[in-house]
Order: C-alpha cells, then structure tokens, then sequence
C-alpha cells in the first residue's frame, strides 16, 4: 500500500510499542537551546544517566541572546547564567555548541537547515514549540517539553502517539505582492488556531513545488499555530540543491546515496490521506492579524471585524476581548492603523532571502518619524551574507537598527521589548497578548514585506502600494 | 527504574476559582530565565499573587488559613496556552501534590502526569462542594483516590476521572516515560545501523 512521508519516517524509526500504547520513536536529530534544556540536563544528573548519542545534539543559543551586546558579561546576569549553564552542559556531555564565537550561532530552526543537519526522512525533537519548520525539508519534527528534552537527551527516543495527516494543497500562482507568510496566515484563518490539534500537516501543490526551501520554511515554522505538531513538504529536488555542500551535508559517494535516500521518503501517489483541504493561491492577499491569535487575520483590504455583527456567541466574546486588548475599532479598515514599532526577523521571516527581498524595495526610502525600526537577522550566517552583500548597509541608511543574531522581540526574553501597549508589526509568528514584552504590548502579524511598509509609512499600509509592487 | 505507585493523595486543599487559567498566569514568562527549575514554587502565580513592589494581593495563595495546602482546586481550562512545563513545575515546586479542576487542557494535562502530578476532574457543583468543606475548615482532609477515581473529603466522597491512561500510568508506576524508553534504549542504538544519517 502506497504510504505518506509522515508514515514511512515513523515506520523507519519506530522502535517499539510501550505499555500504554505510545510508540517509542527514535530521534535521529536533537537541537537544544538554552531556555528549555537547562533543566532537562539537571534532570539527566539526578537520574545519574548519560546522553546516550551526543553526536546527535546540536547546540545553540538564541532566546535571551542580547542583539546589541557581544561581549559577556551581558548587563542581564540571568541571561549570562543560562548562557553559562547551556556551555558547561555542552562540554560535560560532549555536544557540539555553536557559540557566538563559532560564528554560525543563531535562532535554532535556522541553524540546523543553514548547516545541513537538518534533511529528509529523519526525526527532529526540540524543546521548543516551532521546531515544525525543519519539516519544511521531509524530516518529523516536533516540538516538546523539557521532561521530553531529558528523554531524547538519555534515551534519544521518545514516547509519541501517532499522528493523522492532512494534506493541504495549494494549486495556481500566488499573486505578486504575497508571499510564504500570507499563505501560512491564510491557512490558519481558513482551519482555526486548533484545527490542526491531532494532526500532521503534509503541504503541497504548486505553490510548494515552486516555493525555495527558505518559503518553506516560513510556512512549515507555523504549523503549529495551526494546532498541528508536524507540518513537511516531500522533499525534491529544492530540497537536495539547497543541502548540498552545506556543513553536515553528505559529501562525496555519500551524497548520492543519500538523496536517492530522501527520494524514498517522499510520500507515495495514491497514499491515503485522513483529511485532504484543497486552497487556491489566487485567494491570497497580503494578510494582517489583528487580534491575538494568528488565527485572528484578514487581507489587508479587509475591515476589523466587528461583534455586534457576528453571530456565534463564542466568536462574538473572542472578537471583544482581542478588540480590547488590541484598542482597535470594530468595522474600521486595518490598512491605515498607526504603528509605534516595525520588527523584521524571528524563525518565521529572519532568513536571508527576507533581508533581500525587503532590501529591494526599501533602498531610498526611509523609516517614518517616531517609528522604531529594528531588522534581526536569524542567524550570525544571515548577518555575514547580508553584510557582504550590502544588505545591512540598505536597512541601515532606511533607518533601521541593524542588530545581531537572535530571536529578539519574537518573545523579548532579552532586552528588546515593546514598552507600554505600543503596537508592533512584526514579521514573527505569535501575537498574544504580551507576547513582545509589555504586559499591555500589541502585535499585528504580517509579511516582511508589509512590515517594511508600515515601517516607512509609520501606518500599516498595502506593501502593493508603498513599494509599487508590479501585478 | 522503579517510579512511585500513586494510588492515592491526601493533603488539605485550596481554592483559586476561575475559567482559562492559563501558563502564563501559572508562571509568568520572565520567570522561565532560569537554569533550574528549583525556585520556580515562589513565583507560581505571581502576577495575580504580587504587587509590583512584591508585597502580597489577596489571593487563596496568600491567606495563611491554606497554608501548606497540598491539593488545588480550580475551574474548567486550567493550564491552557504555552506549553511550558515550567507551569506543571511550579506548581509541584510550590507544594502542591494533585489538582481537581473541570477539565484541563491538553499538554498541560500530560506534562502533569510526566511529573506524577494526578489531575482529577470533577464536576462544577462537586468542586463547589470541596471548596465550601476547605473554605469552612482549611484542616479538611481532601483525598485523591486516583485508583478509585473519587474524592473523600469531611466524610463524603465524590466522582472524579483521571483519563484511563494516565490512571493506569499513576497506580502502575509508569506516569514517568523514562524508565520504559531506557529499557528500550539497546534496540534504539541497534537501529542506528539501518539510518546512515546516525553514524558516529
Ligand atoms: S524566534 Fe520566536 S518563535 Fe522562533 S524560536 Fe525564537 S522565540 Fe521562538
């Protein structure tokens, strides 16, 4: 019977049924950072055991990494503390850490593609919840919680129920002006925040055909906004161009036969699927959120919506209370909304080809006055190319602050924060409430893109317009 | 490696009423910079228990009449949002030994039963029960009987579920995966022979 990718990676790495009827997969491939493994490598010492396969833990920091700091002490002596520990654990345990001296530090979910460690057909654990995105290259890859992290850290297996698939395809040309994060904006209006809950997503169509792997990427980062642990593409030949001759990738002989490998994964024609939803690319416009769920998003010609004239009850008191918190009119267009802050990076958009892509449009221009502008790249690699390719220079002349490698005002467990409820467009992946660091903080999700133009238009603004996006 | 059988919990209680409790309230987000998850008991509920300055709010938690309660009693929802097990630690880390809610969300609701942290559901009126018998008396035996799914307490017993897996995880000693999966850890490194992307 012709099987899904998602059927054959677990059949590949199931090693047993458990009493309670979880399967005890294999992890091939464990990435740690330092907010939810500290704790996992204290849990391993108390137990008195070891990791069982430190060459298949990769470290890296990226959390509470300052962006405008390099040298340590930081100001905050708790973010030094981790940075510490996470250190210490990696040389007591044997792991391969990639420091900030190493130059190849940076947002987990961007290292491991960026260095070839993540690849098709394989099983990836990461104590953190977007760890979805290495899915973007055929590989499972889940997020777990810490007690999880010190399983794969002493077993390198884990305990897992199965998951059902989806397939979610999305066919035609997606119009000029929209990119890999309206798509994935799109899809979790369309589903619902939970209507991925027991779900792996499998993406596909030709938009994803045609998709570079960094597009993936974006879109596979919020599956789990989604409610979907695992969301992939089958991996094609996108997939083994962008791995070749990257750090970890196989070389030589090996090459080959590794790719005739990842080949073998990709689901089968004909594969039975528990759910299939069918998109079409021209329906997607530049998406904005603007509640506190990324499920809560409309195009930006659309108006905020408004309770008074929405029905179910439950929707109705969810509408309130994002519209409370957001302090933003119902019915009002969300084109035109002020904006105090543009953020440009995290996991879901801090990749190079997002630098580039804004980089096009934004020579000239400049950020608007009283706006706030910072760019972060992912990943100190991202930092280098844009750095040689004059990128930073660009954002910098706009008016943005160029920071270093981190994940920022994503979460702002490091010094970049909103203050009060200044409001945010931010090219991220969460907008809850106080998500960016101000208990009161405000974030409107969007494309790199329309970051830029709210940016230079200080209001969020058609990124079509600003930039005279040619259809 | 041989986990405690928890069959039963006997402590007294404390009421935090509320719907949508969730982890951020549990345990704030500033709180996660941290290496360990030792001193996490203090900050549990922190934004709702403390005033900026760190002098008390009123909050159950506060009120020396439910000091050194063991059992938590609270509404429907409870640990919804991130998934951070910082939230099931800080409870554990605080005292407390069990929770009696309406229902729970999901991945808090697992993360509990790694850490051996029985969740008991009750009914809305029966919970309402429990509080009033605390409330009345904080010396009130509150008694988890995960193994008879009920609650006694002040001589009357009632109802309680504790999804069948996670029973059957608690009273076999088997809620923490670690033992099992390190049984199965020689054939996990025999595996690796058939993955080449596992070799050393
Ligand atoms: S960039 Fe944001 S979402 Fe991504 S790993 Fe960092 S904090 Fe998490």
């Amino acid at each position: 019977m012709p099987k899904s990718l998602f059927q054959k990676v677990w059949d590949a790495h199931t090693v047993r049924t458990l009493a309670n009827g979880q399967t005890q997969l294999l992890i091939g491939t464990h990435l740690i950072h330092e907010v939810t493994s500290p704790q996992a490598f204290g849990m391993v010492r108390d137990l008195g055991l070891k990791v069982a396969m430190p060459h298949r833990t990769f470290a890296t920091v990226d959390h509470i990494i300052p962006t405008d700091e390099r040298v340590e002490p930081y100001r905050d002596p708790l973010a030094q503390a981790m940075m510490d520990e996470l250190r210490k654990n990696c040389r007591d345990f044997g792991i391969t850490f990639f420091d900030r001296a190493s130059g190849k530090q940076g947002i987990v979910h961007i290292v491991g593609p960026e260095q070839g460690i993540t690849q098709p057909g394989t099983t990836i654990a990461c104590g953190d919840s977007h760890t979805s995105t290495h899915g973007a290259f055929g590989a499972i890859a889940f997020g777990i919680g810490t007690s999880q992290v010190r399983d794969v850290l002493a077993t390198q297996t884990m305990a897992l129920g199965a998951l059902k698939v989806r397939r979610i395809n999305v066919t035609g040309k997606l119009r000029p002006g929209v990119y890999a994060k309206d798509v994935i904006l799109h899809i979790i209006r369309t589903l619902g925040v939970n209507g991925g809950t027991g779900f792996a997503y499998e993406y596909a169509g030709e938009v994803f055909d045609r998709f570079t792997m960094e597009e993936r990427m974006t879109v596979c980062n919020m599956s789990i906004e989604g409610g979907a642990r695992v969301g992939y593409v089958n991996p094609d030949e996108t997939t083994f161009a962008y791995l070749k001759d990257r750090p970890y990738s196989p070389k030589g002989a090996a090459w080959d036969t590794a790719v005739a490998n990842w080949k073998s994964f990709a689901s089968e024609p004909g594969c039975r699927y528990d759910d299939v939803v069918n998109l079409r690319a021209e329906d997607i416009a530049p998406t904005v959120t603007w509640g506190i769920n990324p499920g809560q998003g409309i195009s930006i010609t659309e108006n905020i919506p408004d309770p008074a004239t929405t029905k179910a009850v439950d929707e109705k008191a969810s509408i309130e209370e994002a519209l409370a918190y957001m302090k933003l009119k119902p019915g009002a267009p969300i084109k035109g909304t002020k904006i105090d802050v543009a953020f440009l990076g995290s996991c879901t958009n801090g990749r190079l080809s997002d630098f580039q892509e804004v980089a096009k449009f934004i020579k000239g221009r400049h950020v608007a006055p009283g706006v706030k502008a910072i760019a972060v790249p992912g990943s100190q690699g991202v930092g280098m190319i844009c750095a040689e390719l004059g990128i930073d220079k660009i954002f910098r002349d706009a008016g943005f602050e160029w920071r270093d490698a981190g994940c920022s005002m994503c979460l702002a467990m490091n010094p970049d924060k909103l203050i009060g409820d200044q409001l945010c467009a931010s090219s991220s992946n969460r907008n809850f409430k106080g998500r960016q660091g101000s208990t009161t903080g405000r974030t409107l999700l969007m494309s790199p893109l329309m970051v830029a133009a709210a940016a230079v238009t200080g209001a969020v603004a058609d990124a079509r317009e600003v930039f005279s996006v040619k259809n | 490696m041989a986990l405690e059988k928890i069959t039963q919990i006997a402590g007294r209680g404390v009421h935090v009423p509320g719907n949508d409790i969730d982890t951020d309230r549990i345990i704030p987000a500033r709180f996660m910079k941290c290496v360990t998850f030792d001193g996490l008991g203090e900050f549990l509920f922190y934004d709702v228990r403390k005033n900026s300055d760190g002098t008390d709010k009123p909050h159950p938690l506060n009120d020396p009449r439910f000091k050194g309660a063991t059992i938590l009693l609270t509404g429907a929802n409870f640990g919804c949002g991130s998934s951070r097990e910082h939230a099931p630690q800080a409870i554990q880390k605080y005292g407390i030994r069990a929770i009696i809610a309406e229902n729970f969300a999901e991945i808090f609701f697992g993360n509990c039963t790694t850490l051996g942290i029985p969740c008991a559901t009750a009914s809305r009126e029966d919970i309402a029960r429990i509080a009033a018998a605390v409330e009345a008396n904080p010396a009130t035996e509150v008694v988890i009987d995960v193994a008879r799914q009920e609650v006694r307490f002040g001589g009357r017993t009632v109802k309680a579920d504790f999804r069948e897996t996670a029973r059957d995880a608690l009273v076999n000693g088997r809620w923490d995966a670690i033992g099992e999966l390190l049984d199965g850890l020689p054939a996990a490194k025999a595996m690796t022979v058939k993955l080449p992307y596992l070799a050393a």
